[in-house]
C-alpha cells in the first residue's frame, strides 16, 4: 500500500492530551513517524484525531435489513467518523450462539469500517441460561451484554458473571431495576406527570447499578455499564471505582445533550431507553464525563423506521440513530466547557478500544491508521433526509450544530471524503 | 374576548381570556336550552365525528346532543369495534377519516398525546374527549361553569380535588383551569394515587381529607378508576372509603356552602356517600352533566367559527351563533 503524510493538522491525541499543530504519516494501514510520502494531503488546519469506537451500535442485520443494513451503517459510520462499530446482539435472532455470529460477520463485511461483535450474555436475552462464552469469545465476541434486557433473576446473573470471570470476558451491563422500570417510557417527574406519561423514577438506575456492583465485588468480573445517566447513580460508581473494581462506565450522546423537557409534545425521537432525564442529571453526567468517572460516550445508535415511530408515545418504539451526529452533538460538550478535544477523544476512541483491549484510539507511531479528520467549528443545521442511516429518527432533525467530518480513513484506506461527494 | 384555537387539545395551550370566552358562551347556551330553545344552526352544513377509541356512554352522548342541538350533522364511530382490530395505525385512520371532510372531530384515546398526534394529520378541527392520563379539557370547562355559576366566580376560591390523581386526567386539566383563573388548589390522596412531583405545579398536596378540605369552597371528588388499577395502588376499597370517601363526616372541613361535584360515572360507597351525591344542597353532580352538554356546544361553536374564518368566510370567534 502507497504511504501518505497528513501534514499541517491539528493532532488531537487522547493518549498524550496534546492538541498541537502537526504531520502524521501512514503506510501499510499504520501510522509511522513524519516523512516522505508517496501522497501528500494539506489538512488547512483541520482537526485529526484517531477514529472514533462506538459501543453498543444497532444494525439490523440479522432480522430488520429494513430499518439498516452493516452496509448502511457503516457508510453513516465513515461520515461521523466512526472507525469501528461494535455491533449490539439484540437482532433477531439474538447473536447468541456461534453460528449466529458467525452470519453477522459475514454481513460486517459489507460495512466500510471495522465492525466488532458484543454477543448476548444468556439465550435469547431472556436471562436464563448463559451463552456458550468460550465457544463465542472465540468466535470474534469482544464482550456480552443482554442489552436492555436486565437479568431480572439475581441468581443467573451470578453464575454469569462467575463463569464469565473465568474466561476474562468483558460483561456489558444495562444498570436499571426491572420491577421499577416497567412500563415507563419517560422519567418520572413534573413534566411525565404533565403529560400523563407512565414514568419510571431516576432510583431504578441507582438501584440496578447498586446490585450489579456486589455481584462484580463477589466475582471479580470485568464490568461495563453501558449508560449512566442519572446524578444518584454517580456516588456508587466512584465508590466502587476507588475500591479497585474492573468496572467503567459510559452513556450515551442524547442523555448528555437533551433532557427530558425535549420530550415536548410527546415528540417520539426523543424516546430513548433509558429516557431522557432532567437538566440536573445531564450536568451531572456532564460533569463525571469531566471527572474520568465516566470513560465512553456512545451513540446508542438505534435506527427504527418511521412505522415504529409514527405512534402514541407509550406505544412508539424507543432509540435514535447517531453514528452520524456523534461527532458533531459531542462538540457542544466541547464548546460548553465541559472537555478539551483530547479529552473528548479519551470518551469517544481511546477509552472504548482500551476497555475492549482493541488497537487504536491512539496517534501513535505502529497504531492502525484510522483516523478522522474534522472541522470541530463548521456549522450547518441537520437536515435528517440527508442521513445515510436507512432509518432518519434523529432527534437532532433541525437542531443548529458544529463540527463537520472532512475525511475519515480506516486501516490507511479512505473510506469518507466530504469534498470527493 | 376571543377564541383562538384552532383545536381543543387541552387546556394548557388556552389564554385564560379564552377560557372565559368559552364559558361565556356556553352560559348562553345553557340559558338558551333552559328556555327550551333546544335547536340552532350554528353547525349547520357541518359534519362532527365522535372517535372512541375508549367506551364512555356519558361523553360521547353529551357531544352527539350538543352537536345535534346546533345543527350538525353527527357520526358516531366505535373505534374498538373497527379498523385498529384490523391492524390499522391511528394515524391511517385519522387520514382516513379526513379525506372524508370532517369538519368537527371528537377524539377519545386510551394514550396519552394520541389526539395530538392525531391532529397534526387532519385539516379539521379536533376536539380532545381524553386522551390516556393527559387532559379532558370539556370536563374542566364543564366544571369550571359549574363552579362559576354557583359561586358567581372563578376566582380566588380554594378547591379540593379528592382522590386518584394519578389516573386521572379530569384531574391534570382542572388544576391546570383553576391555576389559570387564580385559584388555590388541594390535591388530597394517598401518595400511591399522587404523580410525581405534582406538588410543583402551584398545588397543594395533602392525604388527609379534614386538612384537604378545611375551608374550601368546591369539593370535587374522582372516580376511582379500577379498571386502570394494576394492583397494589390502595390496600382495599373499605379501607380506601374510610380514609378518602366524601361523606358528611369529612365534607363538614369544608366551608358550610360548599360545593361537590364528581364527573362521574360515581362508586357509591366507594370515593362517595350516596346520601351525600344526592343531596340537592350540597351536590351539582347533575348541574355539571346539563353544563357539560352546553360547553361542548359553545366549544364546537367556537372552533367551527375559527375554521369558517380560516376558510375566509367570518372572523375569528365572532358572533357566530347569537
Amino acid at each position: 500500500m502507497s504511504s501518505i503524510l497528513l501534514t499541517n493538522a491539528r493532532l488531537i491525541d487522547p493518549v498524550t492530551g496534546a492538541d498541537t499543530h502537526g504531520e502524521l504519516r501512514i503506510e501499510d494501514g499504520r501510522i509511522t513517524d513524519p516523512g516522505p510520502a508517496a501522497q501528500v494531503i494539506d489538512c488547512r488546519g483541520k482537526c485529526l484525531a484517531p477514529g472514533i469506537v462506538d459501543i453498543g451500535v444497532k444494525v439490523g442485520e440479522p432480522g430488520e435489513r429494513h430499518k439498516e443494513s452493516f452496509r448502511t451503517a457503516g457508510i453513516a459510520a465513515a461520515r461521523g467518523g466512526v472507525t469501528t462499530m461494535v455491533c449490539r446482539p439484540d437482532t433477531m435472532p439474538v447473536i447468541d450462539s456461534p453460528e449466529i455470529l458467525e452470519h453477522a460477520r459475514g454481513r460486517a463485511g459489507h460495512s466500510p469500517v471495522r465492525v466488532r461483535h458484543i454477543a448476548a450474555l444468556t439465550r435469547g436475552r431472556a436471562g436464563r441460561e448463559m451463552v456458550e462464552i468460550g465457544f463465542l469469545r472465540d468466535a470474534g465476541a469482544v464482550a456480552f451484554s443482554d442489552g436492555t434486557h436486565v437479568v431480572a433473576d439475581t441468581k443467573v446473573l451470578s453464575r454469569c458473571l462467575t463463569y464469565a470471570r473465568s474466561l476474562g470476558a468483558l460483561v456489558i451491563g444495562h444498570p436499571q431495576d426491572p420491577g421499577l422500570s416497567a412500563g415507563a417510557c419517560i422519567t418520572s417527574g413534573k413534566f411525565a406527570s404533565l403529560r400523563g406519561l407512565p414514568g419510571v423514577s431516576p432510583l431504578a438506575e441507582r438501584m440496578g447499578l447498586d446490585r450489579d456492583l456486589a455481584l462484580v465485588e463477589a466475582t471479580g468480573v470485568a464490568y461495563h455499564m453501558d449508560q449512566i445517566t442519572t446524578a444518584a447513580a454517580l456516588p456508587a460508581l466512584i465508590r466502587a471505582k476507588a475500591s479497585g473494581l474492573d468496572v467503567t462506565a459510559g452513556t450515551s450522546i442524547h442523555h448528555l445533550t437533551l433532557n427530558v423537557l425535549d420530550v415536548a409534545d410527546y415528540r417520539t425521537f426523543f424516546k430513548v431507553m433509558p429516557p431522557l432525564r432532567d437538566e440536573d442529571d445531564r450536568m451531572a453526567v456532564a460533569g463525571a464525563l469531566t471527572d474520568g468517572v465516566i470513560d465512553i460516550i456512545s451513540s446508542m445508535h438505534t435506527p427504527q423506521d418511521e412505522e415504529s415511530k409514527r405512534l402514541p408515545f407509550e406505544e412508539a418504539a424507543p432509540g435514535a440513530v447517531g453514528l452520524e451526529t456523534l461527532l458533531p452533538a459531542a462538540m457542544r460538550l466541547v464548546k460548553a466547557g465541559h472537555l478539551t478535544l483530547p479529552e473528548l477523544w479519551r470518551a469517544l476512541s481511546m477509552n472504548p478500544a482500551r476497555r475492549l483491549g482493541l488497537e487504536g484510539g491512539t496517534l501513535d507511531a505502529g497504531a492502525p491508521a484510522d483516523l478522522v479528520l474534522f472541522d470541530p467549528d463548521a456549522p450547518f443545521v441537520l437536515d435528517r433526509f440527508t442521513l445515510a442511516s436507512k432509518s432518519k429518527n434523529t432527534p437532532f432533525d433541525g437542531a443548529r450544530m458544529e463540527g463537520r467530518v472532512l475525511a475519515t480513513w480506516v486501516a490507511g484506506t479512505c473510506v469518507y471524503d466530504r469534498a470527493a461527494t | 374576548m376571543t377564541f383562538n384555537q384552532r383545536h381543543l387539545l387541552g387546556i394548557e395551550p388556552l389564554h385564560p381570556s379564552e377560557i372565559i370566552a368559552l364559558l361565556d358562551r356556553a352560559d348562553h347556551y345553557a340559558e338558551a336550552t333552559r328556555a327550551g330553545h333546544k335547536h340552532g344552526d350554528a353547525l349547520a352544513g357541518l359534519t362532527q365525528i365522535n372517535m372512541f377509541f375508549e367506551n364512555s356512554t356519558r361523553t360521547q352522548a353529551s357531544f352527539e346532543i350538543a352537536g345535534k342541538r346546533l345543527g350538525a350533522d353527527v357520526m358516531n364511530m366505535a373505534m374498538q369495534a373497527s379498523s385498529l382490530k384490523k391492524g390499522e395505525t391511528l394515524i391511517d385512520t385519522a387520514l382516513t377519516l379526513n379525506a372524508m371532510r370532517p369538519d368537527l372531530l371528537v377524539v377519545r384515546h386510551p394514550q396519552s398525546g394520541a389526539v395530538n398526534l392525531l391532529a397534526e394529520k387532519v385539516n379539521c378541527a379536533v376536539l380532545n374527549a381524553g386522551d390516556g392520563k393527559h387532559e379532558h379539557p370539556t370536563q374542566a370547562l364543564l366544571d369550571a361553569l359549574t363552579i362559576r355559576r354557583a359561586k358567581g366566580r372563578l376566582h380566588r376560591l380554594t378547591v379540593a380535588i379528592c382522590g386518584d390523581i394519578a389516573h386521572s386526567r379530569v384531574a391534570r386539566s382542572n388544576l391546570i383551569l383553576l391555576g389559570k383563573m387564580e385559584n388555590r388548589v388541594r390535591l388530597v390522596g394517598p401518595p400511591t394515587l399522587m404523580p410525581a412531583q405534582i406538588d410543583q405545579l402551584g398545588v397543594e398536596v395533602t392525604d388527609n381529607m379534614a386538612e384537604g378540605l378545611k375551608g374550601a369552597d368546591v369539593v370535587m371528588m374522582l372516580r376511582l378508576q379500577k379498571e386502570r388499577m394494576d394492583g397494589g395502588f390502595i390496600p382495599s376499597e373499605r379501607e380506601y372509603y374510610h380514609r378518602f370517601g366524601l361523606d358528611a363526616e369529612k365534607l363538614s372541613h369544608a366551608k358550610p356552602d360548599a360545593i361537590v361535584m364528581h364527573p362521574g360515572p360515581m362508586n357509591r360507597g366507594v370515593e362517595i356517600d350516596g346520601t351525600l351525591a344526592d343531596d340537592i344542597n350540597r351536590s351539582v353532580i347533575q348541574e355539571q352533566v346539563e353544563m357539560g352538554v352546553a360547553v361542548r356546544m359553545a366549544a364546537m361553536d367556537l372552533l367551527a367559527a375559527n375554521l369558517r374564518a380560516s376558510a375566509g368566510q367570518v372572523e375569528p370567534g365572532g358572533p357566530a351563533a347569537r
